[in-house]
């Protein structure tokens, strides 16, 4: 007897190239139509074709945005599956696999399913996926309808045989797993949410994307890299319908300096990389800094040195972001924690980039972008652009001293004035200069902001109990996991805490952080964020949470982890 | 030279950083000479530049300036002319900014062929660093650093532009004030990717390349010249015994980045979001 109340975890192992993404995008829409809350999140290896990639899609009752460990129910595409996801196999987890698949493997409750023979019998083996999809929706008592209408419209292109061909191997999978579920009597009953016809089902990647579309954004100059590419594809499948210009650079250096170019020309400009690609990106961020020349950088993290773990998850660019670009000069560092906190953040953190004339970075991870939730239409939050943007007199000087040291900005072409940027120390017209005065000035004019930009900051979120001895600390995209492990620990004397914005620190959060026991949970080797909250809060940080082997947190393992505590 | 008449684009009072006798003075005569002749208008005129003594022309010159870092200056000048296509917008930048550290961003200028131009001030040698061999050092060159001479082959700006069949490439000679201008004219009036390779005469670190070793090792090419001519282009550009100068290599058959991208002419700092599409867009979520 197996009975799933309030969720299920189904994941889907197989080689590259096996299809195991295209049957998840599958279920989780079809899900989706059914009304269920999904999060669906992947693990995969920096290769084309073969090793082994899985993908979770959990039903859960109520909206979840994190990570498990424990799987419910298994399909295994191949043999290296069941080996790759040994550890995460229980004693009730029910494995749907090939039987030659799982050969000399001691799997409790495997359940022999004969994926290519159902595939053969619709037409030709192509359609196993197809039949594995079906095969989950039989299991979960899910009618076929919604699959077989995405069916149709997915390879309407192809014919209707082809539709033919889809729907009898899905509906061969359907029955089997309807009969699977009768004989081992196994019991879904997870309530469909109170299907909201506003919900839309997006990936990491497209939530950045609608943000910065929402921004204004109209110029994107990158280089492919991981996960950072997915929002460089994004505006470029959308650069027609929204004037944006999508230029894939020869390398970073260029990528960030054409950025630069085209924002001191009046666009909205941003680059997206990851850690490495960044590397490279530095002595634009140090060009920005002098030039006061507004620019957002995302930066999709993944973990390092080097090429690291190019496909995996990590949160250790905090300090990378920190401290890039030689000189000082001030800075924003913002980190969504859902996706429709992204959709904001990411307008934020152009309007922010205009007024303050500085960089805003927004970091994510490969875990947040390429995981797929869903996130309610009503909830999108659109922000007002805010261009800051003069119309040049004939006396124009781009550098003049404020009392704020903000200078109103002009753009060339705009107005009778002329726009001098320059990335020497410079006098107020933008000229180069040796003045010692002048640099004592411009360096004051550069860092002042920092002081506005921290009253301006983003507080962190607290969630759990309202007074608790204890205080755990996340950022970016963490907060789903914290959270409902806060959830299933009911613990009185634990309270949670999200930041999406890293810096500057608002002077507000000292009020916030007068727990005994302050614990931050990061996803890197050596809690940089720890380190900044000790460096700009005075926070002493009793305990950390680490997690760097390339993989995001699981909900059990910061549920274990805040229990070890407990007992201590 | 117009002495007529006050140039606008010229800068009062302005303490020049060049040495005495430095070819720069005259390049940046004929650049401004350039401008005010083709009647630009200097609030929509851009001049990009990266770092070194070339890099710090448009500091003298009345019009809007991006001087960024060193090799950096085609990204950021793509970056202007993308944003808005209305502009005019020069690169200008010594050999070693232009060949040396930005050598991948030239390759990838001319591949793109957005309407700038290129001028490179080419003195043969590292100034700013002072007297280090540059790309375009020729062997045997003794300098501050290549003790036992330049070891390795010069960095030929000709050839490889026309092996990336950049649309139009020039050569000019910065003791030469008239010709020099008159090919910079017709640079920026061309449509696309327009190098133009401006031999500059160091006199503090180049003893050798010097205004009467260019006289002696350059030559106009002839009025019967055939500059569509790529493999005649070909020819010239990699001889050696003396170095052709003029309009090398001309052709009108490259689309420009700007068109390919479909980019308008409306300025991005008047962008504006497409409402209808943006709830096309989200539907598509559904």
């Amino acid at each position: 007897m197996h009975h799933y109340a309030d969720e299920i975890s189904i994941v889907f192992g197989g080689a590259a190239g096996q299809g195991v993404q295209t049957i998840a995008d599958a279920l989780v829409k079809v899900l989706k139509r059914n009304g269920y809350y999904v999060f669906a999140c992947t693990e995969f290896m920096s290769r084309i074709r073969g090793g082994s990639n899985s993908t979770e899609v959990r039903i859960t009752g109520k909206e979840r945005k994190a990570y498990v460990r424990g799987i419910d129910v298994l399909v295994a595409l191949n043999a290296e599956a069941v080996d790759h996801l040994e550890e995460r196999i229980g004693e009730a987890t029910l494995v749907f696999a090939e039987k030659d698949h799982v050969e000399g493997k001691e799997i409790k409750n495997f359940i022999d399913t004969p994926f290519a023979a159902f595939a053969k019998q619709a037409g030709s083996p192509v359609f196993s996926n197809t039949v594995a999809v079906g095969v989950v929706l039989g299991l979960l008592g899910i009618s076929l309808d919604a699959f077989l209408a995405y069916l149709s419209v997915q390879f309407a292109s192809k014919g209707e045989e082809v539709v033919a061909k889809n729907v009898k191997a899905a509906k061969l999978g359907h029955d089997f797993g309807t009969e699977t579920a009768a004989r081992n009597r196994i019991q879904v009953t997870i309530k469909p949410a109170d299907t909201s016809p506003d919900e839309l089902l997006i990936d990491g990647n497209t939530a950045l994307g609608i943000g910065t579309v929402a921004a204004g954004c109209s110029f994107i100059s990158s280089y492919p890299m991981s996960p950072g590419t997915g929002l460089l594809t994004f505006l470029a499948r959308r650069a027609d319908d929204f004037d944006i210009i999508v230029d894939q650079a020869e390398d970073e250096i260029s990528a960030i300096n054409a950025a630069l170019g085209a924002s001191y020309a009046g666009a909205r400009a941003i680059v997206s990389t990851s850690g490495g690609g960044f590397a490279l990106m530095e002595e634009g961020i140090s060009l920005a800094g002098v030039t006061e020349v507004p620019v957002v950088v995302h930066i999709g993290q993944r973990p390092g040195p080097a090429t690291g773990l190019p496909t995996r998850t990590e949160q250790g660019d905090l300090n990378l972001s920190l401290y890039a670009g030689h000189g000082d000069f001030s800075r924003v560092i913002l980190a969504p924690g859902s996706f429709v906190q992204a959709i904001e953040l990411v307008q934020r953190a152009f309007n922010l980039a205009d007024k303050y004339q500085t960089t805003v970075f927004v970091l994510t991870d490969q875990f947040f972008l390429d995981s797929v939730a869903s996130v309610m239409k009503s909830e999108i939050v659109r922000l007002p652009v805010e261009r800051h943007i003069i119309r040049t007199d004939r006396d124009y000087k781009r550098y003049r001293l404020t009392k704020n040291g903000l200078s109103p900005r002009g753009v060339p072409g705009y107005g009778d004035g002329i726009v001098k940027t320059d990335s020497h120390e410079h006098d107020e017209s933008g000229h180069l200069t040796e003045n010692f005065g002048v640099r004592r000035k411009m360096v004051h004019k550069r860092l002042q902001r920092l002081e506005q930009l921290s009253r301006e900051a983003l507080l962190p979120e607290r969630f759990g109990p309202a007074k608790a001895g204890s205080l755990v600390i996340c950022w970016g995209s963490n907060r789903g996991v914290l959270e409902e492990a806060l959830e299933r620990l009911k613990r009185k004397d634990l309270a949670g805490l999200h930041f999406s914005q890293l810096y500057p620190l608002s002077p507000e959060i000292s009020g916030m952080l007068d727990a005994k026991n302050v614990i931050v949970l990061e996803n890197n080797a050596t809690g940089q964020f720890a380190d900044l909250l000790n460096r700009d809060a005075g926070v002493r940080v009793s305990r950390k949470i680490l997690k760097a082997t390339g993989e995001p947190f699981s909900v059990e393992e910061v549920v274990e982890a805040l229990q070890e505590r407990q007992h201590e | 030279m117009n002495n007529m008449t006050a140039n606008p684009f010229d800068m009062q009072g302005k303490d020049i950083n060049w040495c005495p006798g430095c070819g720069n003075y005259k390049l940046l005569d004929a650049v401004k000479d350039a401008f005010y002749e083709l009647d630009l208008d200097r609030r929509n005129l851009v001049i990009v530049s990266g770092i070194g003594q070339a890099a710090k022309l448009p500091q003298y010159v009345n019009a809007n300036m991006f001087n960024g870092l060193h090799g950096r200056a085609l990204p950021v000048a793509m970056g202007v002319k993308l944003a808005n296509r209305n502009l005019v917008v020069i690169a200008e930048s010594g050999d070693g900014c232009m060949y040396g550290e930005g050598g991948n961003h030239f390759l990838h200028a001319v591949r793109r062929n957005y309407d700038i131009t290129v001028i490179v001030h080419d003195n043969m040698v590292y100034g700013l660093t002072k007297g280090q061999a540059s790309p375009t050092s020729r062997m045997g060159m003794e300098t501050s650093l290549q003790f036992n001479g330049v070891m390795l082959e010069p960095f030929n700006p000709v050839a490889v532009s026309l092996a990336l069949n950049a649309p139009f490439i020039a050569r000019a000679s910065a003791g030469d004030g008239e010709k020099t201008k008159a090919i910079i004219k017709e640079a920026i009036s061309f449509k696309g990717c327009s190098i133009v390779d401006i031999f500059q005469p160091c006199v503090i670190f180049n003893k050798i390349n010097t205004y009467q070793w260019f006289r002696e090792n350059t030559y106009y090419l002839p009025d019967d010249y055939d500059p569509t001519d790529r493999k005649l282009a070909f020819e010239k550009a990699i001889e050696t015994e003396k170095l052709p100068l003029g309009v090398i290599y001309r052709h009108e058959g490259r689309e420009l980045y700007e068109d390919l991208l479909c980019i308008t002419h409306i300025p991005s700092y008047e962008h504006e979001i497409s409402e209808k599409a943006f709830e096309k867009m989200l539907e598509e979520y559904r």
